[in-house]
């Protein structure tokens, strides 16, 4: 309970002192996160609202029960794919990107483009079927009518970000594995969260976490915001 | 004068399911054409197939003078246009759904245009409103709306009126009605309503398991019928 | 017929965590240690003798350093087997330990790249490799979690004349356990401090590590300053809820002739060589 209450204010503490090492440790998290959110929305959002609306696509059967797999894939076993795949030893070893932000990257972009995908796709195959009819029968060309399915389903796909980016940001076994931790290069709020708990700074690790909340509620009161402004409830 | 339609020998099957079959049939330009039959007469996939929405298994389409080979153009597909029995209006304002047609063609939408047409269709007031928040007989209107402001030549109309109250009937009808004579617009309505055939069409035809058993003029049709069946379908009597 | 089946699965699955949580007439010893000393083996090999002879079990919990202490001092641990000999001293004058034992020691050794950056290979003395690494600015990666083996970093810093851990580029402070560390190390080719078990138990999976400082063997280590001694200490009754009187046995039983014996001898099979001294008072009077 002490160290509960110590937390919070620790907490404060950190935040108000504006502790240099802090600062660059949020930054680096969000950096690593927003990117890897943004390449996972760009690749994924298009390929989910593709299968969404090809009710008839051949591999069906095979292609859907993949990405619902792929959505609750455990970060750790990423990291350790993603560690091999640019150890020295691996096949992308050349491009040096293990134990730096590049790298956390792309682990944490694999572990988000399954949920964008399988999410995006959920939420356009809810969409009224006549949709695209409808459309074209309004001039509507192939990708007009996607775009348009899109934006209908657009509650669904905000839903889609919103958990990609709750995922990603709360993970700490793949950035762990291919970030190595390293104080000011490649240390998040999660693997600093671990640090001070095997260090036995408990309070101290607590105040990490309420500041990483704090950080994953204020994006999604933003993204929340965004879809009210949208005009849907 | 060219006719709008020209088909021959359609034949539109689905596996072993053959749902259309036309030996030939033309549809003059500006003519309003009433289709009526049971359901399941292919009705609606003759409908389907005028909107280029697909491509007859068998048979040949000419549209305005051209033979449409294989899928249409996106300029021929962007002519025609059909209002089905159900609104699928977009989850945006009603003024956002008229404004959609013009929207997709790249047009101008500030002219006034959108603003002419809910006035027209009685929206005006409504013109803020969410569309999910519209009853039966709004949404068919937006509907309306959103297909006539993209000026089509050709408007196809799918049971449109099948479940409004009088009042949205008449109000439809009048429009379809002024928009035939002012623009010349080529109409084909499918109706189950045998009174909103004749008060609309120009020529009626009976549809019966993917054939035309009757086609003629609309006074002629339901005074004088040539086929037993077009007179056992006006009787009320179930056609097999 | 579904819903039987659910009911069915459902009842299985409470049988099972219900019958999971029967106690035994077992009592539990509650070790707190830190994760090298657990990835050595030495604790696999060791206690099923302690268990056996006393009818208990140890729930050997391994952790970081500062929080196989923390856990002491929570009292949620009843002993402590750590190597950072001033926070043992620290844990006991603060009350929160009853007093100190010594059990074994190990050694470090600095292992690095086998191109050898900073020409270190073969220094006596590790506060001189260290200099050398230093003034290189040859890449090293520190533990950096205020472990035993990064006080012994710090140590061997302060030796060399710097006062705090270098905070240049070169060196990385990974806030990671020694397995981490070092492969860390290996993949990128740099300098790094490990205790000697580590180092052999990860064998083949570190191809570009060499052993550069300390010696093939303990016996070969020539750096006093790289001896690592393990304390053993139990938790302060006063916590309330230790169980005193099994903790004082493995304090007894650790420290005996016969358990010091086994950990001379363990390693040998597997590396050639043991990876630590036993040290205990008893052993030393015998």
């Amino acid at each position: 309970m002490e160290t509960l209450g110590r937390s919070f204010a620790d907490a404060i503490g950190l935040l108000w002192g504006m502790d240099s090492a802090l600062i660059e440790t949020v930054v680096l998290t969000l950096q690593v996160t927003l990117v890897a959110l943004a390449i996972a929305l760009v690749i994924g959002i298009p390929i989910g609202a593709a299968i969404g609306l090809a009710r008839h696509l051949p591999g069906r059967w095979l292609i859907v029960p993949l990405i619902y797999t792929g959505m609750g894939l455990p970060p750790v076993t990423v990291g350790l794919f993603t560690y091999l795949l640019l150890s020295n030893q691996g096949p992308l070893g050349s491009l040096g990107w293990l134990f730096t932000p590049a790298g956390m990257i792309v682990a944490q972009t694999i572990i988000a483009l399954p949920l964008v995908v399988g999410l995006t796709m959920a939420a356009v195959q809810g969409v009224d079927p006549n949709l695209p009819v409808q459309m074209v029968s309004l001039g509507a060309t192939r990708r007009q009518v996607a775009s348009v399915t899109l934006l209908e389903a657009r509650v669904g796909v905000t839903a889609a970000v919103v958990a990609a980016y709750g995922a990603i940001i709360s993970e700490v076994g793949a950035v762990m594995l291919v970030g190595g931790n390293i104080e000011g290069e490649t240390r998040v709020l999660t693997t600093a969260i671990v640090l001070e708990t095997r260090r036995g700074n408990f309070a101290l690790a607590m105040a990490l976490g309420i500041i990483l909340l704090s950080l994953a509620f204020l994006t999604n009161f933003a993204f929340h915001r965004l879809q009210v402004h949208q005009g849907v409830r | 004068m060219t006719a709008t339609y020209e088909l021959t020998d359609i034949r539109h099957c689905y596996g072993d399911r053959c749902v259309v079959d036309i030996p030939t049939l033309d549809v003059p330009k500006g003519e309003i054409l009433g289709l009526v039959g049971p359901s399941g007469a292919g009705k609606s996939t003759l409908l389907r197939l005028l909107d280029f929405l697909e491509t007859p298994t068998q048979g040949r389409i000419r549209f305005a003078g051209t033979e449409i080979d294989g899928d249409a153009s996106l300029a021929t597909r962007r002519d025609v246009t059909t209002v089905f029995q159900r609104p699928m209006l977009l989850k945006r304002s009603v003024a956002a759904n008229v404004r959609v047609g013009r929207k997709l063609r790249g047009l101008d939408t500030k002219n006034g245009c959108t603003e002419q047409w809910l006035d027209r269709l009685g929206l005006t007031d409504l013109a803020d409103a969410p569309a999910r928040t519209l009853s039966a007989g709004e949404a068919q209107r937006v509907a309306l709306a959103r297909a006539l402001v993209i000026e089509p030549s050709v408007l196809l109309l799918d049971e449109p009126t099948g479940n409004l109250d009088p009042y949205n009937v008449g109000l439809l009808e009048e429009i379809v009605r002024s928009e035939n004579s002012e623009r010349g617009t080529t109409i084909v309505i499918v109706t189950h309503d045998v009174f909103q055939a004749r008060r609309l069409a120009d020529r009626t035809g009976l549809m019966v398991a993917g054939r035309m058993v009757e086609l003629a003029d609309t006074e002629a049709f339901f005074s004088a019928p040539q086929q037993p069946q077009t007179a056992a379908f006006l009787r009320g009597d179930l056609l097999l | 017929m579904p819903s039987r089946i659910i009911v069915f699965v459902v009842v299985v699955l409470l049988a099972a965590s219900c019958s999971s949580g029967t106690s035994d007439e077992v009592q539990v010893l509650r070790l707190a240690t830190t994760t090298s000393t657990n990835d050595s083996g030495l604790l696999d090999a060791l206690l099923p003798a302690f268990e056996a002879k006393n009818d208990a079990r140890v729930d050997v919990v391994a952790v970081g350093t500062g929080q196989a202490i923390a856990l002491g001092e929570a009292g949620d641990a009843d002993v402590i087997l750590v190597h950072a000999r001033a926070r043992e001293d620290s844990f006991v004058a603060e009350g929160h330990g009853t007093a100190r034992f010594d059990v074994m020691y190990n050694d470090f050794v600095i292992v690095g790249p086998a191109d050898d950056p900073a020409s270190i290979a073969g220094i006596p003395l590790a506060s001189e490799a260290f200099a050398a690494i230093y003034t290189a600015e040859a890449t090293f990666a520190s533990r950096g979690d205020d472990s035993g083996t990064h006080s012994k970093e710090r140590s061997l810093w302060e030796a060399a004349g710097m006062t705090s851990d270098p905070d240049a580029g070169w060196h990385k402070a990974l806030g990671q356990g020694m397995g981490s560390t070092l492969n860390y190390a290996n993949e990128v080719g740099a300098y790094a401090l490990t205790d000697r078990g580590t180092f052999l138990a990860q064998g083949d999976t570190l191809q570009n590590l060499r052993v550069m400082v300390g010696g093939a063997s303990i016996d070969e280590n020539t750096d006093p300053s790289l001896l690592n001694p393990y304390g053993v200490i139990p938790v302060n009754p006063d916590k309330g809820g230790i169980d005193t009187d099994l903790a004082d046995l493995f304090v007894d039983w650790l420290t005996s002739i016969e358990t010091q014996q086994q950990i001379e001898i363990f390693g040998i099979d597997s590396f050639g060589q043991p990876l630590f001294y036993p040290d205990s008072e008893a052993w030393r009077n015998r």
